[in-house]
């Protein structure tokens, strides 16, 4: 059997359907799982991404022609593209992240991008999608990394907000996904405006758009220039920490929310003072039961550490390879 | 125990002093005496009780679950704390109390947990039991809760909090003056309220009388903010590469005290008979030093007297200890810390000079009429055995810890070589999964010249900041030849430059040379591995250092 899917030097590449998945050097037609700059790249001529995910890919590669032509496929309907059908199946990740279903002569391989099994009320759940074959991130495959509820720690979240009222709280934390997740899950919780740093601004707009229930947001470069952030939360991506842009801020408590932060040493070397577990990625025991409830006999581990869970899941009687991948790791700040 | 994680997690989450404090302050406001000396005790890591190592730990937790031992040691390799590690694990495994927003659990206090729970699971013999309840444990804490407990069981308590910030926070929200906390804390060997009680009186409470005084410590004379240097207001002298220590006359008896507020009167026997007619109601501090006929040695030779409990007569007699005064914190028995350095010379040299024994000296204060002749003296320390100049105000009184202004410590420029980075190893605690710990190497040309291979002679950590610590990482990851377990072998490409105290001939080493508290002074980006220095070099500088001794 020729595999569906296989590593080239450009990126995954499907031989049967002659289209590339979320490829480091674009040239021809590529499949987009989701929208983060490690995942979409320009340079393709032809770009399919799945339509919940759209208008991001769109504001993405805002420059670039070829990408506001892009077409928006909806979740589970299938396309042919030569000899393959592809279709789009949510990952939960970030708002539209995608899971690619890819069928050649009834053999179906799944490559899975980036992502999570924990509920988030800013994107759609993971939908396990029966496969032959299973290609996966290992971005915290370690048995170490395991997340608690967005419902716990957006308390946490507000807890550490609310414990000091004198002072701003920024958050740090990655504008795509994260910064609209943490105002959607503390959406449940607080009714008060959130601020955000530029980064931001339009793509939670964007998830307004699509629908998301979030906290009222003000961007920081609306606000006078005299007004007082004390008590207030700012959202801002980890670039902005120790910027310029923090002077505004009058002695600030300042936090990083990140999966990385579950390791204590990790959240003290990044020089913050508080560390929040917040991931978009699959924690250990969400890889494990993924994989399992795919049914794949052979999986392919991209991104992370997958020496240990290559060895965990051959221990299983699973057929296991390795794609050497340019995709990034969640980010440390 | 809560109180003393939430304590643990404020302490841990700022780099603020004043926030510090205040997380300490409002910890004694609320928790009850026995539970404050415990804290008082486990933070200053005075009384780090381990009841188990972490080892044994690691062990309980495979017999319980009968988790893959390997699968253990990569989380472990990655968190770098088997404490942590296993905290995490419990969560994953759903081993531990989940949080939730209104939670409770039975709760015992921090005493309860060190006085008579943890002892009584070290007491039992069957590890089977041993790791049932442990388990049991873990149960009804939180992973956060599991990883305070784990730690009060293997010792080792290192939280960003040093012994003068927990005195600072006493000494303010009991209202005692910190240097009287500082010397009772220093009597203070066991938990109990009634020690607490002891320790925040704000009567007059006699302390042991065998104990030292906290030393006064010095800043780094380039730190000095205040550039104005008149000669005549400091007192200048060699500053001596042994190792500090208090000697004290009281109730007819002598105690050799270092710096690590250790006893260690009995590894210096000669020392303490020399002593022995020091007149009642005396301490003084000064350096231990390995002198023969006068002559000071090197510290290698001081280090072969250093951690024996006993010497034997040989070495006494190859290795006989002097000791060089520097200062007199009592004299006739009364508390002299608080006068002037000028006066405690004076009844320092009255003691000293009335013992008149050739082991016993007094550090002599040097002249200089300017910086440029401090500068100067500075670069002739070597000559004189010490490793600098200790330059003191004359009006200065012996403060506790490092009080900034009047004591100052103005070193030499260090030994270095050029050398190769070899081997590396991810470091532990705070620099876990990055790549911290070098392996440096050195030429060792053949005498024909032809061919030459490169042998390691130091190892070092500090010295690179978090950006280059961070690519340094990036690129060992990328360029590791082979792996040893935790070690790679690398490609030799980066040439460090290593800054050293001191260098020494060692068996102990391939190079057969030793260098005393190696550093990386810069990432040497425009040498070549070719350029990096020979052994040769190395030895050419041990030769020179031989002479002058």
């Amino acid at each position: 059997m020729k595999d569906v899917i296989v590593l080239s030097k450009n990126g995954l590449y499907c031989p049967a359907g002659d289209f590339y998945i979320d490829p480091w050097k674009p040239i021809e037609t590529s499949f987009i799982t989701h929208a983060h700059s490690d995942h979409a790249r320009s340079g393709a001529e032809k770009y399919y991404t799945s339509l919940r995910g759209l208008s991001l890919f769109k504001h993405r590669l805002k420059g670039y022609a070829n990408a506001q032509d892009a077409v928006g496929v909806p979740f589970g309907k299938k396309i042919k593209i030569n000899e393959a059908w592809v279709s789009f199946h949510s990952a939960g990740h970030i708002l539209g992240s995608a899971q690619l279903r890819v069928e050649v002569k009834n053999k179906v391989w799944v490559a899975s991008g980036d992502y999570k099994r924990t509920p988030d009320p800013s994107c759609d759940p993971f939908e396990v999608v029966p496969c032959d074959a299973f290609i996966s991130e290992a971005t915290f495959a370690l048995p170490i990394y395991r997340w608690e509820s967005g419902e716990v720690t957006a308390q946490k979240i507000k807890d550490w907000w609310h414990s000091d009222r004198s002072r701003p709280s920024i958050l740090f934390c990655y504008s795509l996904g994260k910064a609209q997740r943490v105002l959607a899950e503390l959406k449940k919780i607080s009714d008060e405006t959130v601020y955000l740093h530029g980064a931001a601004v339009g793509l939670t707009d964007i998830y307004r758009a699509e629908g998301i229930d979030m906290l009222q947001t003000l961007p920081v470069s609306e606000v006078p220039k005299d007004f007082d952030f004390a008590g207030c939360l700012i959202l801002a991506p980890p670039s902005a920490h120790r910027s310029s842009w923090m002077k505004r801020f009058k002695e600030p408590q300042t936090a990083f929310g990140s999966g990385w932060m579950q390791v204590r040493g990790a959240r003290r070397r990044g020089g913050y003072e508080k560390g929040f577990i917040l991931s978009d990625h699959a924690d250990w025991n969400e890889l494990i039961q993924t994989i399992d409830e795919t049914g794949a006999q052979k999986i392919i581990l991209t991104h992370g550490r997958e020496d240990v869970l290559a060895r965990v899941l051959r221990e299983k009687g699973l057929e296991v390879a390795h794609f050497t991948t340019e995709y990034s790791d969640e980010e440390i700040g | 125990m809560k109180a003393f994680v939430n304590l643990f997690e404020d302490l841990d989450s700022t780099t603020s002093t004043l926030e510090k404090v205040s997380a300490l302050k409002l910890y004694f406001s609320k928790t009850s005496h026995s539970d404050s000396m415990w804290a008082v005790l486990l933070l200053t890591g005075k009384l780090s009780k381990r009841v188990l190592t972490s080892r044994n730990l690691r062990d309980l937790f495979l017999i319980a679950t009968k988790y893959p031992e390997w699968l253990l040691e990569e989380c472990a390799s990655q968190v770098g704390d088997t404490a942590e590690t296993l905290s995490l694990l419990a969560q994953s495994l759903n081993l531990s109390r989940t949080f939730s927003i209104h939670s409770s659990s039975e709760e015992f206090n921090l005493s309860q947990w060190m006085d008579l729970r943890i002892p009584e699971l070290a007491a039992i013999d069957d590890q089977e039991e041993q790791a049932r309840i442990l388990i049991s444990w873990w149960k009804t804490l939180l992973s956060s809760e599991i990883f305070i407990l784990n730690k009060l069981m293997t010792g080792a308590f290192r939280v960003g909090v040093s012994e003068k910030l927990v005195i600072r926070a006493l000494s303010e929200h009991f209202e005692i003056p910190s240097d009287q906390v500082a010397h009772r804390l220093i009597g203070i060997k066991k938990a109990g309220a009634e020690n607490f009680t002891k320790l925040i009186s704000k009567d007059f409470v006699e302390v042991s009388f065998s104990q030292p005084y906290p030393f006064c410590l010095a800043h780094s004379f380039s730190d000095r903010t205040n550039l104005d240097f008149k000669p005549e207001d400091w007192c200048i002298e060699w500053k001596y590469d042994g190792i500090r220590a208090q000697v004290i006359k009281r109730s007819q008896q002598v105690w050799i005290w270092s710096r690590g507020e250790e006893d260690i009167t009995a590894g210096f026997p000669d020392l303490a008979e020399a002593f022995k007619d020091l007149p009642e109601g005396s301490v003084i501090d000064g350096e231990i030093l390995v002198l023969k006929n006068g002559e000071i040695q090197l510290f290698q030779d001081l280090q072969k007297r250093l951690g024996r409990k006993k010497p034997s007569a040989a070495i006494l007699k190859t290795h006989p200890a002097g000791f060089v005064g520097y200062d007199c914190l009592e004299f006739n028995g009364v508390d002299r810390r608080q006068e002037s350095l000028r006066a405690r010379r004076d009844y320092l040299k009255k003691i000293i000079s009335n013992l008149s024994l050739p082991q016993i000296k007094i550090s002599e204060a040097q002249t200089v009429t300017g910086l440029d002749q401090l500068e100067n003296l500075r670069s002739e320390a070597r000559n004189h055995q010490a490793e600098g100049l200790m330059i003191k105000g004359w009006d200065s009184t012996y403060t506790v810890g490092r009080k900034t202004g009047s004591w100052w410590k103005h070193k030499v420029d260090p030994l270095s070589l050029d050398a190769v980075l070899l081997y590396a190893q991810a470091g532990t605690g705070r620099r876990a999964n990055l790549y911290t710990d070098y392996t440096f190497a050195l030429w060792d040309n053949d005498p024909d010249g032809q061919d030459k291979k490169l042998v390691t002679f130091a190892k070092a950590y500090s010295g690179l900041d978090q950006d280059e610590i961070n690519k340094l990482d990036h690129w060992i990851r990328r360029n590791t030849k082979e792996k040893f377990g935790p070690v790679r072998s690398l490609e030799p490409e980066h040439v460090f430059e290593i800054a050293f105290e001191g260098i020494s001939k060692s068996d102990r080493h391939k190079s057969g040379i030793a260098v005393r508290f190696p550093r990386i002074l810069r990432w040497r980006h425009d040498k070549k591995v070719e350029d990096a220095d020979t052994l040769q070099t190395a030895l050419a500088l041990l030769k020179s250092q031989e002479i002058l001794s």
